[in-house]
C-alpha cells in the first residue's frame, strides 16, 4: 500500500516534470544542505568577486579541516542520540597540555626533536582521552544525560586548562611541529588536509562497513532494540564519545601547530558549530540518522559561509547572529521536512 | 506419543519475586520439540515473567531451567539466543532507523575479515523472506514499514537465528486474518522442523488451529496444562480467570438518534480517499479493516491529528473542519488512542496522576487558592472505581501495571469531561478477555446513556459484535456499510477482499 502512493507520486513527476516537483524531490531525499550550499555560493559570488576563485576555495577547504574533524566525532555521538559539548575543551586541552609537555622536554632532550613532539604529541591525546573516558562513562555507566555531563566536563576542562597556562599562550614550541603539522606538504597536499582526509575515509569506513558503526547507528536508532540484539550498548556509547573526543584532539594539534603556540582560547565556538554542521548535513538529533559524507559537506559549507562573510567584510559580533539563526533555520526546515516525509507516506 | 519424546525445555517450581510481589510461585513449564504451547493468563498473570526468564532477561529467584535436559543459566538475551532460545517480545526489538536487512542481521552480520558483508546480507535476508512466502522491501527503513510488516520483520528475525525455542508474545495482536494465517503457516513451517514454540494470545479461537498444549496461569501459579483437544474455550477462560465468564460481548440496546452528531464529509487525508461517516447519539459504530486501510486516520485526521487535504467535518452540525484536537476535546469529543505507551499514558506518573490530567479542565476542581488536590483526588477516585481499577493501584507509576489496568486507566481519561462522542482506536489490544468484558460493559454504558461510541478495531469479531452499524475500510475508501443481520464475516470479509481485487 505504503508503496503504491509513493510511485504515483512519483508518476506525477515524471508525467509533469515540473522544476517545482523536482525541487521537492531533491529536497525530500536530501534536506536542506544542497539548497544552502548553492544559495551562499550565489550570494557570496555576487557579493565579491573574490570569493569564486581556486585560491579563496582552496583556502576554505584548508580552514575547513578542523571543522570537519571535530564534526565527524561530533555526528558519531549525535547519531548515539546524544551530543558533546565538551569539543572545544578537548581541543584547548590538547594544546595545551601538548604544548607544555613539548616545552618541558625539549629543555630535557634538546637533540631529539621528534622524540619530543612525539611525547608532546602522545600527552596531548591522553588528556582527551580522559575527557572522553570521563563523559563515557558518566553517560553510558551512571546514565547522565549528555547535555549535563558534557556541559560539566566542559567546564572542568576549560578550568584546568586556564590553571595549567594561567591563561598565557605556550610559546617556544620546537620549529618541526609547525612547520610539519601546520604548514608542511606531503605529495603538494597540505598535511592538515591530508590528516582530514585519512579521518574521513576511515570514518566512512567505519560507519559503513564495521560492525561498530551498525552498532551506533542501532544504539542510536533504538537502544532497548539495540540491547535485545546482544549489542553492548554501554560500550558502545562509551566508546563513541572517546572517539569524539580523540577527533577533536587531533583538531586541537592541528591547530596547536597552525598558531605555533599552546592556547586556551582555541575551542571557541567549535561546540556549536560542529553540531550546526552535523545538523545542517541532515543528522538527526534524535539519533540514529547521519552519514559521513553529508557532515563533511556541511562542516565546508559552515565554513564557506564564514569565509563569505569574511570576504564580505561582515564583523565578527554580526557572524555570531548569522550562524545562530543559520542553525535554527536548518532544524525548522528539517523538521518541515520530517513532516512532508510522513505526509507522503 | 508426545510424553515419549525427551522435552527441550524444562522449568520445574520456578519461583520469581520481585520487590514486594511474588511474581511466579513454583510454576513447572515443559516443552517438547516440534510443539505449540499456548501460555495463557489474565495481564499480570506471569506469562511474561516466565518468558523473561527462558529467554535470559533475568533469572529466576529460585527452581531450575533446563535446556536438552541440561541444567542451565542464561547471562543475557544474547547467550540465550546463542543457545537456541529467541523471542519475539511485544515491544518490538527493532531499529526503526536501519534498514530490514540490517535489522534482521542486527548483531551478527556476515562479515568479509573485519568489513560487513552487505551483499551477502541484503541477499541472504530476501532468501529469507522468500521462504517465509512474505513479500518485502529488504532495504527499507523499518520505520516506514506498517506494524504488521515490523511484526514480520521480527519473526523473520527470530526464525533467522536459528532458533530450537521459539517465543512469541502475542504476534496476532497488530495482525490482520490474512496477516494471521501467514503467521500460522511460518509457525507450523518451524515446528515441522522441531523447533518448540511457546505461544502467548489472548484470542482464545487462535489455539484450536495452531496450539497442542496450552498452561494456564494465574496470579503467578500455575493452574494445569491441558491438551487442546480435550477442552473448550470456556474451560479455559473458567481457569485462567477462577470463574465462568458468561458473555464477552454484551449486548447493547440501540437508540439511535436519526440526527448526526458529527459527520465527516468526503474527507482526504493522507491514506484517507473520500470517506463519508456520520455519527450518532445512542448508537455504536463498528470500524473495520485492514492495518493501513485508512479506519484510523479519517478519525485521527477528523479529530485534527492529521492535516486533512479535502473535505469536511461539521459537529452540531458546525463546521469544524481542520479545528485543533483541544477544540473538539472542549465540544464533547474523546479520542482514545491505539498506542497507550506512546500516545496515551504518561507513563512515569501514577495511574491517579494520568486520570487527573483528563479533568484538567473541570470547573469544580479550580478554588480561590487554585487547583484543589482534594477535589480532583476525589473526582479521580470515583472515576477510578467507575472504569474497575482496583484502588490500591491508584497510586503506583503506570508503567509497572499490566497493560489491562493500563487501558482501564487511559479509558478513565474519557470520563475526565462531558463527552458526547467516544471514539475508541484499538480498544483493547493487548487486554486479557477479563478486562475486555470490563471495558465492554463500559462502553455498553455509554452507549445506552445516549453517548455516540465508535469503536475502530483490527479485531474483527469484536467491530462485529459491539457495532450496532458497521463500516469497512480498504485502501482509503468505505468499500461496505452493515447494519442488523448483514454484519456477518463473510460480508465484512469480502468488503475487505474488493477493493483488494480492483487495487491490484
Amino acid at each position: 500500500m505504503t508503496g503504491s502512493v509513493e510511485t504515483t507520486t512519483e508518476n506525477q513527476a515524471v508525467a509533469g516534470f515540473s522544476p517545482l516537483v523536482l525541487l521537492k524531490q531533491v529536497f525530500l531525499r536530501a534536506g536542506v544542505l544542497p539548497f544552502f550550499l548553492i544559495i551562499a555560493l550565489l550570494i557570496f559570488s555576487i557579493a565579491s568577486p573574490q570569493f569564486l576563485t581556486v585560491q579563496n576555495l582552496t583556502n576554505v577547504a584548508r580552514q575547513s579541516v578542523y571543522l570537519v574533524l571535530v564534526s565527524l566525532g561530533q555526528m558519531l555521538v549525535l547519531i548515539t542520540g546524544g551530543f558533546d559539548l565538551s569539543v572545544g575543551t578537548a581541543i584547548v586541552l590538547t594544546s595545551v597540555v601538548s604544548a607544555s609537555t613539548m616545552v618541558a622536554t625539549a629543555a630535557m632532550f634538546p637533540d631529539a626533536v621528534w622524540l619530543v613532539i612525539a611525547l608532546g604529541l602522545t600527552a596531548g591525546f591522553l588528556s582527551a582521552l580522559v575527557i572522553g573516558l570521563v563523559n563515557g562513562v558518566g553517560v553510558s555507566f551512571f546514565g547522565v544525560s549528555p547535555f549535563i555531563m558534557t556541559l560539566g566536563v566542559q567546564s572542568v576542562g576549560a578550568g584546568i586548562a586556564l590553571f595549567i597556562t594561567g591563561g598565557v599562550p605556550i610559546g617556544n614550541l620546537p620549529f618541526e611541529f609547525g612547520d610539519f603539522f601546520g604548514f608542511g606538504r606531503v605529495f603538494g597536499v597540505p598535511v592538515p588536509v591530508l590528516v582530514a582526509l585519512v579521518a574521513i575515509l576511515v570514518m566512512w569506513i567505519v560507519m559503513n562497513r564495521l560492525r561498530f558503526g551498525a552498532k551506533v547507528y542501532a544504539v542510536g536508532g533504538n537502544i532497548k532494540a539495540a540491547h535485545l540484539s546482544g549489542i553492548h550498548t554501554a560500550r558502545t556509547l562509551f566508546l563513541a564519545y572517546i572517539v569524539c573526543s580523540l577527533l577533536a584532539s587531533l583538531a586541537g594539534v592541528l591547530l596547536t601547530a597552525r598558531v605555533e603556540s599552546g592556547e586556551t582560547n582555541l575551542g571557541g565556538t567549535i561546540g556549536l558549530e560542529s553540531i550546526a554542521a552535523c545538523v545542517i548535513a541532515g543528522v538527526s538529533l534524535r539519533g540514529g540518522i547521519g552519514r559521513v559524507e553529508n557532515v563533511v559537506l556541511g562542516a565546508f559549507f559552515i565554513v564557506l559561509v564564514q569565509n563569505g562573510m569574511n570576504v564580505m567584510q561582515i564583523g565578527s559580533y554580526m557572524q555570531m547572529v548569522l550562524l545562530g539563526s543559520l542553525l535554527i533555520l536548518a532544524v525548522i526546515i528539517d523538521q518541515l521536512r520530517y513532516r512532508m516525509l510522513l505526509v507522503r507516506r | 506419543m508426545q510424553s515419549a519424546q525427551k522435552p527441550l525445555v524444562e522449568m520445574t517450581q520456578i519461583c520469581r519475586v520481585f520487590p514486594g510481589v511474588i511474581a511466579l510461585d513454583k510454576v513447572n513449564f515443559e516443552l517438547l520439540p516440534g510443539e505449540v504451547h499456548v501460555l495463557f493468563g489474565e495481564n499480570g498473570a506471569g506469562k511474561s515473567t516466565l518468558i523473561s526468564i527462558l529467554s535470559g532477561v533475568f533469572p529466576q529467584t529460585s527452581g531450575s531451567l533446563r535446556l536438552d535436559g541440561e541444567e542451565i543459566a542464561f547471562a543475557s538475551v544474547a547467550d540465550a539466543k546463542s543457545k537456541g532460545v529467541s523471542a519475539v517480545f511485544q515491544e518490538f526489538s527493532l531499529v526503526p532507523t536501519l534498514s530490514v536487512a540490517k535489522n534482521i542481521f542486527l548483531g551478527a552480520e556476515p562479515m568479509i575479515g573485519p568489513f560487513i558483508d552487505r551483499r551477502r546480507m541484503e541477499r541472504e535476508a530476501k532468501d529469507l523472506f522468500r521462504t517465509l512466502g512474505f513479500d518485502i522491501d529488504v532495504r527499507a527503513a523499518v520505520g516506514s514499514l506498517s506494524r504488521a510488516e515490523q511484526q514480520m520483520t521480527e519473526i523473520a528475525k527470530a526464525v533467522h537465528s536459528n532458533a530450537r525455542v521459539l517465543i512469541l508474545d502475542e504476534p496476532t495482536a497488530s495482525l490482520t486474518e490474512r496477516e494471521t494465517e501467514t503467521l500460522f503457516r511460518i509457525v507450523k513451517d518451524a515446528q515441522a522442523r522441531g523447533v518448540g514454540i511457546i505461544y502467548i494470545s489472548h484470542r482464545i479461537q487462535e489455539f484450536s488451529v495452531i496450539a497442542d498444549r496450552v498452561t494456564v496461569l494465574r496470579d503467578g501459579k500455575l493452574i494445569g496444562t491441558v491438551k487442546v483437544a480435550d477442552t473448550t474455550p470456556e474451560k479455559l477462560v473458567e481457569m485462567m480467570t477462577g470463574r465462568a465468564i458468561g458473555q464477552i460481548y454484551p449486548t447493547i440496546e440501540r437508540a439511535a438518534d436519526p440526527q448526526p452528531l458529527l459527520s465527516i464529509r468526503d474527507l482526504h487525508a493522507a491514506g484517507v480517499e473520500g470517506v463519508n461517516i456520520e455519527i450518532r447519539a445512542g448508537e455504536v459504530l463498528g470500524v473495520a479493516g485492514l492495518v493501513g486501510s485508512g479506519k484510523s486516520r479519517s478519525f485521527r485526521a477528523a479529530f485534527g491529528l492529521a492535516p486533512i487535504h479535502s473535505g469536511e467535518v461539521r459537529l452540531d452540525d458546525q463546521d469544524v473542519t481542520g479545528a485543533p484536537t483541544r477544540t473538539f476535546l472542549a465540544r464533547g469529543v474523546f479520542y482514545l488512542p491505539p498506542d497507550r505507551k506512546n500516545e496515551g499514558l504518561i507513563l512515569n506518573a501514577t495511574a491517579r496522576n494520568n486520570i487527573n490530567l483528563g479533568l484538567l479542565f473541570r470547573p469544580e476542581i479550580i478554588t480561590a487558592t487554585g487547583v484543589s488536590v482534594r477535589r480532583q483526588n476525589a473526582l479521580s477516585t470515583a472515576i477510578g472505581r467507575e472504569v474497575d481499577l482496583t484502588d490500591a493501584y491508584m497510586e503506583r507509576p503506570i508503567a509497572n501495571l499490566s497493560g489491562g489496568n493500563q487501558q482501564k486507566a487511559l479509558f478513565g481519561k474519557g470520563f475526565g469531561r462531558d463527552y458526547r462522542i467516544y471514539i475508541f482506536d484499538e480498544p483493547t489490544v493487548g487486554v486479557d478477555v477479563g478486562t475486555r468484558a470490563a471495558l465492554y460493559r463500559l462502553i455498553k454504558n455509554l452507549a445506552e446513556a445516549g453517548k455516540a461510541v465508535v469503536v475502530i478495531s483490527s479485531d474483527l469479531p469484536e467491530a462485529m459484535n459491539l457495532a450496532h452499524r458497521l463500516i469497512v475500510f480498504s485502501s482509503g475508501r468505505i468499500t461496505a456499510e452493515l447494519s442488523g443481520d448483514a454484519v456477518t464475516e463473510a460480508n465484512v470479509l469480502s468488503a475487505f477482499f474488493r477493493t483488494e481485487g480492483e487495487a491490484a
